[in-house]
Formats: C-alpha cells, sequence, structure tokens
C-alpha cells in the first residue's frame, strides 16, 4: 500500500475585528444593537473597577484569596453576551465579570471569597453552574448538560469557560471528545492568558495555538483577539447559533493576558518580566472598547463619566450589601446544611453536639 | 543546627537527597521557577536545573502517570500535587498502577515514587484546598501514607520516604508550613516510615494524633496536666502502614484513649487506630475510647473552618469524658 496523504484541516483562522491601535475593520464589524454594546461597556467598567475594589478589600484583610480579571473583561463578556437568559453558563474561577453579566450579586462573590458557603448560591431563575476551582473538570458538566437539553429537544447552548492551564487536563480533552461525538450544543471558550500561574503557555503545550485542538477532535476551532470585544463577540455569535441549530460544538481560543498576580497569594515577578506586562497593559481591552464606541458616537465623555459613577456606585452598594450580610452570616451550624437531601443520624447528631459545645461557650463567655 | 520552617526543612531534604543521588527527579506544577507555591521547591531548580526539578502541565494525571513510568525506569520521582484536593485526578493511576505494580509483576517492577502534597485546613484558603482525606490513600493496599507534624520530623521522614522502595504519599499541613520554626541539623537524619513516637509521656490517658492536630494535642495535654491528668501523647507520623506496638502498648498502661484527626469521623483514620486498640488492649480498656475529628461533611468555606477542625478545648473534653467513666 502507498503512503497517501489525508486531507485534514491544517488551517485555522484567528479574527480581530478592532485591534490595539483602534483600527476597526468595517467589513467584519458585527452589527451590535446599541444598547447592547453600551451594557458591554458597562459590564466591563463594572468587571474592572469591581476588581480592583476586591484586592483593595483583599490586602485589607475583608475578604480572602481571590484571582483578579482584569485585562479578561473583553474575553468573557463578547462571549457570555451571545447567551440567552435560558442558555447555561459554565465557569471556571476567573470569570467574575461573566458571572455578573449572568446575574450573579457583587455581594454574592464577596461572600465566596470571604469563605462563606452562602457565595455559591445560584438564584432560582438562573441556568448557570457555580464556579468550578478544579482545573478543567467543569468542561465536561458543560457537554452533559448540553446533551440532556438536546435530549429534551430544548434549544439551549451550554458555554464552557477555562483557562490555557486547563487545555493540559485529560477532562477537557475528553468533554471537546463527547461533545463532538455527540454533536452537543456546547461553546468552549478558552480564556488563553497565557499564563498557568508561573507556567507560560510555550510550557503548557507545543501546538501554536490552542484552538487547533479542535481539528483533532473534529469541530470548527478559531482564535480570536480576546482583547477586542467585537471580535470576540463575532466568533461567540456565529458558535452559538450553530450550535442552535444543531450543528454541534465549537472551540473559541480567545487570546488575552493575565495582568494581575494568578491570585492574590500569588508573586508573579518570580517568573515573569514587568516589559511583558506592560506590553499587554497597553493592549487593555477596556479603552480600546471606549475609544471605538466614541468614534461611532455611541458614548461621550460625559456620559463615559456618568457611567464610571455610576458603576462605582453598584460596587460601593455591592459592598456594603456584603458587609451587612456577612454580620449576620455567623452561625457555624450552617456547614451541615445542603450536604444531602436530608442529614444521616450520626451526621445529626454531630451537628448536635456541636450546637451544644457553641451553647456552653456561649455560656462561658457570658459569666466568665 | 539551624532553627527552620517546616517549608524550609523539606526544602533542605529534597536539596540533600538531590546532591546525593541523581536518580531523584522533582517534578509538578510550578515547582520549577516559581518553586511551588509553597515555595518547598524554592531555589532547587536554579542548583539542579530544569532536568531534574521539572515544571509539568497542568494535569495530576499526567504527574503521578509518568512519575510511576519514571520509578519503573529506575529514577527516583518525588511529585508535587499542588494540593492534596487535586490528587483525586491521579486516583486511578495511584490504585491501578502505583500500589500494584510490585505485586502485578512479582517483584520484577517496583515504584519508589514520593507523592508530596500540601493538606488541611486553618489557612483560609479557598474551597477544594481545605481537605484532609488521607485515608483514600491509607486504604489502598501497596499505599504508603506518611504525615509529619514539624519541621525535623518532616525533613527525617521525607528522606527515608525518597529512600524507600514502594510508593509514599507525604502529607504536609499547610497550617505547619510556617507556624513554627524547629532545629533541623545539617547532617543527615532519617526516622523509619511505619512507627509512631511517644512525644509527651504519661500514664492516666493516651493521646493519639498525627500532623497538625499534634499542636492543639499536647496543647490539650497540658491543659489536663494542670488539672492533674497526666497525658501520654503519641504521634503516628505513619498512617499506613499502621504499627500499633507503642499505641497498644501505651493504651495497656493508661487504659484510656482519645484519638485526633482533622479528617472526618466516619471511616477515618482513628476508626482503624480504635480498633487496633480494642483488638491488642481490650482487657485494659477503662472507659470507651473517644474520637475528636472533623465532621462528616466538606469542611466549610474558611470562614467556619475553625468550628470545624477539633479544637484544644475539643481534645480536653474528651480527655475529661474518659476520665470520668
Ligand atoms: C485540578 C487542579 N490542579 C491544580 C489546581 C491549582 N491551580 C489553580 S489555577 C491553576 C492554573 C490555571 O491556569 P489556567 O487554566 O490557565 O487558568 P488561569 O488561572 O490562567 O485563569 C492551578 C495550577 C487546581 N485548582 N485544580
Ligand atoms: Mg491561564
Amino acid at each position: 500500500m502507498p503512503r497517501e496523504k489525508l486531507v485534514i484541516a491544517d488551517s485555522i483562522e484567528r479574527l480581530s475585528i478592532l485591534d490595539d491601535k483602534g483600527q476597526l475593520d468595517r467589513e467584519l464589524e458585527p452589527d451590535i444593537p446599541e444598547e447592547l454594546l453600551l451594557k458591554l461597556y458597562r459590564y466591563m467598567l463594572l468587571g474592572r473597577r469591581f476588581d480592583e475594589r476586591m484586592l483593595d478589600l483583599q490586602r485589607q484583610g475583608r475578604i480572602g484569596t481571590f484571582p483578579p480579571i482584569k485585562g479578561q473583561e473583553a474575553s468573557q463578556l463578547g462571549a457570555i453576551a451571545c447567551l440567552e437568559a435560558s442558555d447555561w453558563l459554565v465557569p471556571s474561577f476567573r470569570e467574575t465579570t461573566a458571572e455578573l453579566w449572568r446575574g450573579r450579586s457583587l455581594e454574592s462573590v464577596l461572600l465566596y471569597y470571604n469563605g462563606y458557603n452562602e457565595g455559591t448560591v445560584i438564584p432560582p431563575e438562573q441556568c448557570d453552574l457555580p464556579m468550578a476551582v478544579p482545573v478543567g473538570s467543569q468542561v465536561l458538566h458543560a457537554v452533559g448538560l448540553a446533551w440532556a437539553a438536546k435530549y429534551r429537544r430544548q434549544d439551549q447552548v451550554v458555554m464552557s469557560f477555562f483557562g490555557d492551564g486547563a487545555t493540559s487536563e485529560g477532562d477537557f480533552h475528553e468533554g471537546l471528545n463527547f461533545a463532538a461525538v455527540y454533536q452537543a450544543p456546547v461553546v468552549f471558550v478558552c480564556q488563553n492568558n497565557q499564563w498557568a500561574i508561573s507556567v507560560p503557555l510555550s510550557r503548557q503545550t507545543a501546538t501554536p495555538t490552542l484552538a487547533q485542538k479542535a481539528i483533532a477532535y473534529g469541530m470548527p476551532g478559531i482564535q480570536v483577539d480576546g482583547n477586542d470585544v467585537l471580535a470576540v463577540y463575532a466568533a461567540a455569535r456565529e458558535a452559538v447559533e450553530r450550535a442552535r441549530a444543531g450543528g454541534g460544538p465549537t472551540l473559541i481560543e480567545c487570546v488575552t493576558y493575565r495582568v494581575m498576580m494568578h491570585t492574590t497569594a500569588d508573586e508573579p515577578s518570580k517568573y515573569r518580566s514587568e516589559e511583558e506586562v506592560e506590553l499587554w497593559r497597553e493592549r487593555d481591552p477596556l479603552p480600546r472598547f471606549g475609544d471605538y464606541l466614541k468614534a461611532r458616537g455611541s458614548l461621550s465623555e460625559e456620559s463615559a463619566a456618568a457611567v464610571e459613577e455610576a458603576v462605582l456606585a453598584e460596587v460601593q452598594a455591592g459592598v456594603d450589601r456584603a458587609e451587612q450580610q456577612m454580620a449576620t452570616l455567623g452561625d457555624p451550624l450552617q456547614m451541615f446544611d445542603h450536604l444531602f437531601a436530608e442529614l444521616p443520624p450520626a451526621t445529626q447528631a454531630q451537628k448536635e453536639a456541636l450546637a451544644r459545645e457553641l451553647a456552653a461557650n456561649d455560656r462561658e463567655e457570658h459569666h466568665g | 543546627m539551624a532553627k527552620m520552617t517546616m517549608v524550609q526543612a523539606l526544602n533542605l531534604a529534597l536539596r540533600q537527597e538531590m546532591e546525593k543521588d541523581d536518580r531523584v527527579i522533582l517534578l509538578g506544577e510550578d515547582v520549577g521557577l516559581d518553586g511551588g507555591v509553597f515555595r518547598v521547591t524554592d531555589g532547587l531548580i536554579e542548583s539542579f536545573g530544569d532536568q531534574r526539578v521539572v515544571d509539568t502541565p497542568l494535569a495530576e494525571t499526567g504527574i503521578v502517570g509518568m512519575s510511576i513510568g519514571m520509578a519503573v525506569y529506575g529514577l527516583r520521582p518525588v511529585c508535587e500535587i499542588q494540593f492534596s484536593g487535586f490528587s483525586y485526578q491521579n486516583f486511578h493511576q495511584l490504585e491501578n498502577h502505583a500500589a500494584r505494580m510490585r505485586w502485578r509483576t512479582q517483584g520484577r517492577l517496583t515504584v519508589p515514587m514520593v507523592l508530596r502534597a500540601p493538606y488541611g485546613g486553618g489557612v483560609r484558603a479557598l474551597e477544594h484546598h481545605s481537605e484532609s482525606r488521607e485515608a483514600y490513600w491509607a486504604h489502598t493496599p501497596g499505599l504508603k501514607m506518611v504525615i509529619p507534624s514539624g519541621p525535623r520530623n518532616a525533613r527525617a521522614l521525607l528522606v527515608s520516604a525518597i529512600r524507600d522502595p514502594d510508593p509514599v504519599i507525604f502529607y504536609e499541613s499547610k497550617a505547619l508550613y510556617r507556624a513554627f520554626r524547629e532545629e533541623v541539623p545539617e547532617e543527615e537524619e532519617t526516622l523509619p516510615l511505619g512507627q509512631p513516637q511517644v512525644v509527651r509521656q504519661g500514664s492516666d490517658l493516651s493521646l493519639i494524633a498525627y500532623g497538625a492536630m499534634m499542636r492543639p494535642t499536647l496543647k490539650a495535654a497540658e491543659e489536663l496536666a494542670e488539672e492533674g491528668v497526666e497525658a501520654e501523647v503519641i504521634d503516628l507520623l505513619t498512617i499506613s502502614p499502621l504499627d500499633d506496638t507503642l499505641l497498644v502498648e501505651s493504651l495497656t498502661r493508661t487504659g484510656r484513649a482519645v484519638v485526633v484527626h482533622e479528617a472526618p469521623r466516619s471511616f477515618g483514620p482513628g476508626a482503624e487506630v480504635v480498633s487496633r486498640l480494642m483488638e491488642g488492649a481490650f482487657h485494659y480498656l477503662q472507659a470507651p475510647i473517644e474520637r475528636v475529628t472533623g465532621y462528616d461533611i466538606v469542611i466549610p468555606y474558611f470562614s467556619r473552618e475553625k468550628e470545624y477542625i477539633p479544637s484544644v478545648e475539643r481534645i480536653v473534653e474528651a480527655g475529661r469524658r474518659t476520665l470520668r467513666s
């Protein structure tokens, strides 16, 4: 038998619409309603300001460790903006802005990062999973949700987020393979922020892109400029529409950058240069989008200032509400709630023992 | 002798074993340039290069599966799983391969690897970062499960674990990493695996604990001493294989015991310890053996973890109960 050439896709597309010099490709410019554009801008700013505020709170000891999202606002919001409320979001742990877009409250985020289990409660009307800390694990849940939606003939789409590091986990590969085999309506959104803690992308994978992994699983893959909210939106809309129409999954690689530390417990100067970070600060998605909106007459200096003011007030109100709630959430016995539909008798006895212990401590404090 | 934190002592153990033996290879997420997220491998890539301190892609199955291959080849991999809460990804590699390669090949191939992982609560960490699931590994035939309680024994046990001919799971308490310093000798020091130690002598009551629970347990012994009760305190050091000789001997003198661990109560290591005491010292028992443990729930997010983790008061109270009966 001869050695034959098998024809397999050997290229993928990279999409950029609004480049870092502010150049707009008019032909590719997506048709986004004005209202949605402004909402995107407001959430980008909210994501940014909330992140900054959380860093302050963490430094003041008012919340615990958290992973900042600064610089990744466009690659989260451009994608999530394409979902309907009835679709599903399956986040990792660095999609705070996307979660806010879906309706998660600021105080829920703060409760979570200050160690309260109440911070992972999903509002009843929302079709979302809570954030997933075990890297890559959530990718498969997205496939299961999508399979189930298809089985029930709901035209829901599931969007799963994960990082560049996550693409090394088996769960990622299994998830993509399953989704393609079942033609499940999933959009896989990789936040390629170039780093997995101290490990750069070049040590995570030998392939030049992450998007090309789609080819191996038999689904479309595309790389987009993740700091260009228009490009992210355009790619995600195409993927969501295809999934909803029964065309199966898509992998979108958003090329962005983790401008901040991995989490507040991390010290990036140990492993990367300030010059590299500086380079990416200049590619900040936020002013780029703001300039675009101003150029098309959707935003003015005054209206931008008004958005800024409103966002800061919203952040402050969120912090206030969170701190009020935390003052009432101390009860340790809550830790026994929701493990099972019904607490087994032996565990119930443990709960009662703790209750007695706490009551005794209280008495001691009052009398002692 | 230098005063060291547990992080520094572990680093010393790794450095010295790497200097002595070029089969020793470190691998894991962020163990190289970053020096590990807790800095246990700090400075080692600078000394030994990236062929011996290997930053891996983000995949625990990969890290452990690859370590098994390296060990079978004749190397001595010491892999780090960044948090024990992410060692479930590699569960099947340990259970199906590391633990039984020797047995399956009737002694021909062996897996002399060490898996190090930080475990336990008490440091205000995010969810999945605070668990104590040593029972999983202790329950797996073919694995050894070691948990040191301070800088000096951590160093000595890690050296022994690296030299051990079989796979060792080595849990390091995050709460202890920088909690206190101890004199750690520069010259080689080892401790045999599988041997508990008496760390305080007493004849009224045996307190048995390990890892992060040693400190509250010793504190409880001091408080009991103020009430005139002399508690013997035993540090297991190795959870599995569990050598009960010392435990049984202690109980024949004290007749009373409290077993302490942070892990959930049911089917936890304490259950095994109590069974061994029943089997070995039943006729000496003067009171039901007490357990002070984590509850049978997921350890809560950190605002409530203090009430989950066994406290000095809980241990003292359990001690008093055994003395009353
Ligand atoms: C299974 C698993 N292993 C290790 C970790 C520790 N950890 C948390 S985030 C992270 C890096 C993740 O990198 P990436 O997927 O690129 O996401 P990013 O943090 O950059 O958003 C690691 C190693 C974890 N949470 N889960
Ligand atoms: Mg990343």
